[in-house]
């Protein structure tokens, strides 16, 4: 009877650890209870016992100096049993609130249940923060409670109030069917797709439809689910592709606004493709809008329609809730048209066509990333296709520079390994055309664009490679030796490779402690979308008319980004602009730079704005200004394409 | 093994009081008669009397002996054995059981003495033998109720605990090795096995060989028991034992098992040819053995009926007759709807005649042979609004769409934005114009989903103004200044677990953690009454759905019954092992559902007070329940994710729907009965063709009588779809009087 009494005395001191603790036992072992009903069987339950060292640090903190180790023994079993049946009876106070998580009111119900009194203004929500403590061979986890100055509390200006309640409604389902709308969660999950596109025949089996039943309660009408009861062989699921007159509309207004000439307008949709999770059921009219549109416009040149449509690729792939595997028969073809079609603009000596090979080529590089799998193998079927293009490049002195710079262009995006197999060893008879081009007598401005191209581009993606592969020291002559014509310049984009490497490693020494603080995220927006908000990935071709670089965390105190609000630029005029932008662009050089190791995103941004900007100055508008551009090139970038856009 | 031998090798001796105890059953009376043979057992088993084994023989000889009061042959045969007297005395001075450290015989000895005891003082209302036992009898108590002490006491009796796990093993060994047929039920012994002689070891402070046989076998136990292993594991003491309620359960209640005769005989006969008094005992003790004539059921059959914390409901229990069937509906004269109609529209009117037959006819012509009398309970009288109420609502049924698996309800979801997890029970009226929310904050919002706001009445000193002669009255009542679209109800302390609208819309219920229910007035917005009867949470709360009676359950395990114009509840109903979790009236009023965490669900008559039906199956506490609306059939939804139906009128499960990954806390049917409804944790709206589930069930007469259905196989053919919401649980469901579903729940970003 006196143990029961005083463990219940002893109970409202007990560290809160052990509330939570058995609260997360509790927490785990009900979800596994509620998952799996059986499988597993439970472990050891009668075994979790308090130490007897906490019933001793329990005991002094109340003044109880020493306490013999029976008891404490018997102690810490009644405590612990007296624990256990608080908890399960906190648990029921937890299915009667409709929640999955106990919380510290459950307990404190609990043990009103038991005449106890609850432990007052104890109302930690989600993280208890326990300090740790050991001395004296003891260790300790304790709940610090701070000493409270009341003239703080009372001098601090009260928090905002919270929300109130509201009642909202919505169509769950009309007739049967699952209206696509933001409400309701997107129809068909990406994991679902994903089984679907790659497992078709396991992703539903007759009799067992726990997958297959989320599917049905979308657009699965009762003749389907009839087809279920009587077929005894099923098929392939069949998707529907009725599109309803909302999404038809929507449908409409978005290729629209995508190929429209409003750039504010793109943005949005752009940004609609890439986050609404309800364009599961478009998918296959995007796909087909995209693969149509690439087939006419290359035929017709026209640039500008071929980066747009390359932008809805890259919003299409970057939505979380779409898997584009079952539609890439379509995309991938088109994409591979803008890397390597001999012609994209009317003007090819003028227009920037390089930029959208380019970044088709990454799209190409991320989709092979994202969807190669060991059955449809698109990451080989790729690099087989660009190698038996270049091949042909290869043999045959009269093909387009264009074309040759879209296969290297596509095949240093897949990597590394590829460039060190497939690049590498040609670089000699590349670099021998090069030559002919530039020094021979006869050639076209054409030619000695993509030429120059070309060579910018192999200078760009061997250098990297090189200076992993290669071993010290990197002489200018053996460089020529083995690469021909381009070693020189290879030899000293290396060596600035090197450096760099060796500058970012001390980097990285220095920074290890601060990495794990929450990076600042880049956010290009355009003034002209009010709020439009989410952040869309700077994969933008065309600049827009004015930007604004944003940091959604504004006084993250790292000392190697500072304050990004710095490098808002407001460009107007396209003269000025270009010297802002470039100075705009070497801070983000910077800022990329000093955190090189995980912000890739912000690097290629950078990377991305840059050629903007360098479109922008190349498509004659202002002239380059070469202090900048020393500048730039004194930072991270390889001069050489900057160079070689300007040139451009 | 060894010892199991032994026990063979006196076989001769024991059996003479296994005859005994087998004979008269657990009567103690008959036992006087055959005293005589079981001196002349005891007085030929002194020889051996060496061993250990045959002492304790010895002993359960004295028990027995002691147990029927024959002093003389007790005192005999002690003296012939050279037994010390005071080697069974002393320790009876001790408290229960006591005896820590001594030998085992010795403190089993005392213990017996005790249960005798107590066993005496629970047939007789005497007082507890918490401290001196050996007084008690002398003593007479007053009326009180028997104590923990007492209950606790019939496990004092024991064996060696050693042998436990070689009973149990040898059990387990006959049963696996007894035909197919047989070993499916006689393997429903194995838990309730179990859990008694885990308590007894427990009990007798055998804590090592308790922790040891439990981690030994709870393996072998069934999935579903596994919540209450887990409260025994926590359970290694004696002290623990006091005031643990799922202990008192078992201790309280006989398990009750449903076996054939055929089963019975095989493990009646194998006990008996085995010597196993222990495991015999237990099952005379502590186990009901339902027996029946037929075949023995098999493993899925007995599966779908087991789970609850006693065992299966009685057949008996479940035998007494139910009125399922509706209440006549009052003649309403319907001139008036006849020229709201013309008025409203035109083309209404030829339709109008022939809908209103169907949906009244059936029901007002003639009396359903199934229904309970009209005055059965005393309803309140309809008042003129009322009657309003009941045109209106014919007049929008005229208007509901058929549902069927071809024709599926279109489904409004309320989002509770902003309620951060603390929402905690949803109603809406049944014309489907005002939401009410339990809060975790303990407050109780009541929206209004119609364009019509919420308008408090004026205070007592503006109504004296009003011309009460004047047509508009009941408008000029209202206090426009106070028109929300929502309201406040503060009043409970705690929680609020359980909200229920009256019919008529003019009173709201809520119960709370903080023991009470609370009738709010919705003309003006304040608390009537708090009813004080529960003292422990309140789970749930029902209005009926004639109005002025309502049902709460709560965690004292009581459910009440009370009229709206009582303080104190009119019926209580007793009976369930633990927390009542949910409650419903039946659509005629006349019985009360009341579902529980022993996993049971138990049907009341209001009338009588009586419990007319406990229906097992669920496997975990329920949390659900729906009556179809034609009275006769009952949708039930636990923690298990599993929903089940039952036919009220035979008591039988039929059905069985398998979906949920998560706690079931909202099942409605449609208006017709033709589609149920279930919202769960899991964040799904699911929707179930019931009349295919119900058609699907053969009732031929066996199975009515024995109550061993045969479900179908796959409860996936009758799910007609699933709606996933976006994070939110599903706590509430109802459907409009059009069959429009409304589903309600708190948006968890």
């Amino acid at each position: 009877m006196s143990y029961r009494s005083l463990a219940f005395e002893l109970f409202p001191f007990l560290p809160p650890l052990f509330v939570s603790e058995e609260q997360r036992l509790l927490h785990v072992r009900y979800e596994r209870y509620t998952s799996t009903m059986a499988e597993e069987r439970r472990p050891k339950q009668c075994t979790v016992v308090l130490p007897t060292e906490s019933m001793k640090a329990m005991a002094e903190s109340i003044g109880v100096g020493q306490l013999q180790e029976e008891s404490c023994a018997a102690l810490s079993e009644e405590v612990s049993y007296r624990i256990k049946e608080i908890a399960q009876d906190a648990l029921k106070f937890m299915h009667h609130g409709k929640r999955c998580k106990l919380t510290t009111s459950d307990i404190d119900h609990a043990l009103k249940l038991k005449n106890v009194e609850p432990l007052y203004g104890f109302q930690s929500q989600e993280f208890i923060p326990f300090r740790f403590a050991s001395g004296g061979g003891r260790e300790l986890h304790f709940y610090e409670e701070k000493e409270v100055d009341l003239s703080d509390i009372i001098n601090t200006p009260l928090p905002r109030v919270p929300l109130d309640v509201s009642l909202k409604a919505h169509w769950l389902s009309i007739e049967g069917v699952q209206p696509a709308i933001p409400e309701n969660p997107p129809p068909a999950p990406k994991e679902q797709q994903k089984t679907e596109s790659t497992e078709p025949l396991k992703a539903v089996k007759p009799g067992q439809e726990e997958e297959g039943s989320i599917q049905k309660g979308q657009g699965a009408t009762s003749a389907e689910a009839k087809g279920k009861k009587d077929g005894l062989m099923r098929m392939k699921p069949r998707s529907t592709h009725e599109l309803s007159v909302e999404q038809q509309l929507y449908y409409k207004e978005i290729t629209e606004a995508c190929v429209g000439s409003c750039e504010a307008k793109r943005a949005e949709a752009l940004q609609s493709i890439a986050t609404d999770p309800g364009l599961y059921q478009m998918l296959p009219r995007f796909s087909t809008f995209i693969s149509e549109g690439v087939r006419v416009n290359v035929v017709q040149n026209n640039l500008a329609l071929l980066i747009y449509l390359m932008r809805m690729v890259k919003a299409l792939m970057d939505n979380p809730t779409l898997y584009l595997e079952k539609y890439l028969h379509e995309l991938i073809p088109a994409v591979v048209t803008c890397i390597v079609s001999k012609q994209l603009c009317l003007r090819p000596d003028v227009d920037n066509h390089w930029a959208l090979r380019d970044f088709a080529a990454r799209l190409m590089a991320q989709s092979c990333k994202t969807f190669s799998t060991t059955t449809n193998n698109i990451q080989s079927r790729i690099t087989k296709t660009f190698t038996k293009v270049y091949n042909k490049c290869w043999l045959d002195d009269k093909t387009q520079w264009t074309t040759r710079y879209g296969c290297i262009a596509g095949l240093s995006e897949l990597g590394p390994d590829v460039i060190k197999t497939l690049i590498l060893p040609r670089l000699t008879v590349e670099g021998a055309r090069i030559k002919a081009v530039s020094d021979g007598p006869v050639v076209s401005n054409i030619d000695k664009i993509g030429a120059d191209h070309v060579q910018s581009l192999l200078l760009k993606h061997c250098a990297s490679v090189i200076a992993k592969a290669r071993p010290l020291p990197d002489n200018v002559e053996q460089y020529r030796a083995d690469y021909g014509y381009l070693g020189p310049m290879l030899c000293s984009h290396v060596v600035k490779a090197r450096a760099q490497a060796a500058l970012q490693a001390q980097q990285v020494n220095r920074t290890t402690l601060t990495i794990t603080q929450p990076r600042p995220t880049l956010t290009v927006s355009q003034s002209g979308i009010g709020g439009s908000g989410g952040s869309r990935t700077a994969s933008i071709i065309k600049v827009p008319s004015s930007l604004t670089l944003m940091s959604t965390r504004p006084g993250t105190p790292t000392q190697l980004s500072p304050p990004a609000t710095k490098y808002i630029v407001m460009a107007t005029s396209s003269g000025s602009s270009s010297t802002q932008q470039v100075l705009w662009m070497a801070s983000i050089c910077k800022i990329s730079r000093t955190l090189k190791l995980s912000s890739s995103a912000v690097a290629n941004s950078a990377v991305d704005m840059m050629k903007l900007a360098l479109m922008r100055t190349a498509t004659g508008k202002g002239d380059p200004e070469l202090p900048l551009l020393q500048r730039i090139s004194s930072l991270e970038l390889p001069a050489s394409e900057i160079a070689a856009q300007i040139n451009a | 093994m060894a010892a199991v031998q032994d026990g063979q090798l006196n076989m001769e001796v024991e059996k003479d009081i296994k005859t005994e105890i087998t004979n008269d059953g657990s009567g103690n009376i008959n036992a006087n008669s055959s005293s005589p043979g079981s001196t002349s057992s005891g007085g030929k088993s002194k020889s051996p009397a060496g061993s250990g084994e045959d002492q304790q023989t010895l002993l359960a000889v004295l028990q027995f002996l002691k147990r029927n009061k024959l002093t003389e042959s007790v005192d005999i045969l002690r003296r012939e054995a050279g037994l010390s007297a005071d080697a069974d005395d002393s320790p009876v001075s001790d408290s229960a059981g006591a005896g820590s450290g001594g030998v085992p015989n010795v403190s089993a000895d005392g213990g017996d003495a005790n249960s005798l005891l107590s066993r005496v003082s629970i047939a007789t209302p005497f007082a507890p033998p918490a401290t001196a036992p050996p007084k008690v009898v002398a003593a007479s108590g007053g009326e009180d109720q028997p104590d923990v002490n007492v209950v606790l006491s019939a496990y004092s009796q024991q064996g060696d605990p050693v042998l436990y796990p070689l009973y149990y093993n040898g059990l387990k060994k006959f049963i696996e090795s007894v035909l197919d047929c047989h070993r499916a039920e006689l393997s429903q012994v194995f838990y309730p096995l179990f859990v008694h002689m885990y308590l007894e070891l427990v009990y007798n402070n055998h804590e090592n060989e308790a922790k040891q046989f439990f981690e030994k076998f709870s393996g072998d136990q069934e999935c579903y028991y596994e919540e209450d292993l887990r409260i025994l594991s926590s359970m290694s003491k004696k002290e623990h034992m006091k005031g643990n309620e799922t202990m008192l359960d078992f201790r309280t209640s006989k398990f009750v098992l449903r076996i054939s005769r055929d089963s019975y005989q095989l493990l009646k006969r194998h006990l008996q040819e085995r010597q196993n008094n222990q495991i015999w005992n237990i099952i005379q003790e502590h186990l009901y053995i339902d027996i029946f004539d037929g075949m023995p059921r098999s493993k899925s059959q007995i599966d779908a009926m087991s789970g609850s914390l006693a065992g299966e409901g009685k057949r008996d229990a479940n035998k007494a007759k139910v009125f399922y069937g509706l209440l006549k509906e009052p003649e309403i004269e319907v001139p008036l709807d006849d020229e709201d109609e013309e008025a409203e529209n035109e083309e209404g009117k030829p339709k109008k005649k022939k809908p209103k037959k169907d949906s009244m006819g059936s029901k007002s012509k003639k009396q359903d042979p199934n229904a309970p009398q009209q005055t059965r309970i005393p309803l309140p009288e309809l008042k003129d609004s009322d009657k309003l109420d009941k045109i209106m609502n014919m007049k929008e049924a005229t208007k509901k769409i058929r549902l069927g698996p071809d024709n599926l309800p279109s489904i409004c979801f309320y989002s509770f934005l902003n309620a951060y997890q603390g929402l905690t029970a949803v109603d809406f009226t049944d014309d489907s114009s005002l939401i009410a929310g339990g809060f975790a904050d303990s407050t109780v919002r009541v929206w209004s989903v119609t364009p019509k706001k919420l308008r408090r009445v004026k205070s007592a000193a503006d109504l004296s103004n009003i011309d009460k002669e004047s047509d508009d009255v009941l408008e000029r009542i209202m206090d426009e200044k106070t028109a929300s679209e929502s309201k406040i109800l503060y009043g409970h302390s705690g929680p609020v677990y359980g909200i229920s609208f009256s019919p008529d819309r003019n009173y709201l219920l809520s119960s709370s953690e903080d023991g009470t229910v609370r009738l709010w007035s919705l003309q003006t917005f304040t608390c009537l009454v708090g009813y004080k009867g529960h003292n422990y949470p309140v789970w749930d709360t029902q209005f009926s759905p004639y109005g002025y009676y309502f049902i709460s359950g709560g965690h004292d395990r009581v459910a009440r019954l009370w009229a709206t114009d009582h303080y104190q509840p009119l019926r209580m109903f007793a009976g369930h092992l633990a927390d009542i979790t949910c409650t419903l009236f039946h659509p005629n009023s006349n019985y009360v559902a009341t579902g529980s965490a022993d996993r049971t669900i138990r049907l009341w008559d209001v009338l009588t007070g009586n419990c007319v039906r406990i229906l097992t199956g669920h496997k975990g506490p329920i949390h659900s329940l729906a009556f179809s609306p034609n009275g006769k059939f009952m949708a039930s939804g636990a923690t298990d994710g599993r929903v089940l139906l039952w036919d009220v009128g035979h008591g039988l499960m039929v059905g069985e729907l398998k979906g949920h990954t998560d706690t079931i806390y909202a099942l409605k049917f449609s208006r017709d009965g033709e589609i149920l409804a279930s919202g769960s944790m899991d964040n799904t709206v699911k929707l179930w063709d019931t009349l295919k589930a119900f058609d699907d069930v053969e009732l031929d007469d066996f199975t009515a009588a024995t109550g061993h259905i045969h479900l179908p196989e796959n409860s996936q053919e009758l799910l007609l779809g699933t709606y996933m919401t976006k994070s939110t649980p599903v706590i509430h469901l109802h459907f409009t009087r059009r069959n429009l579903l409304l589903a309600a729940g708190a948006y968890n970003p």
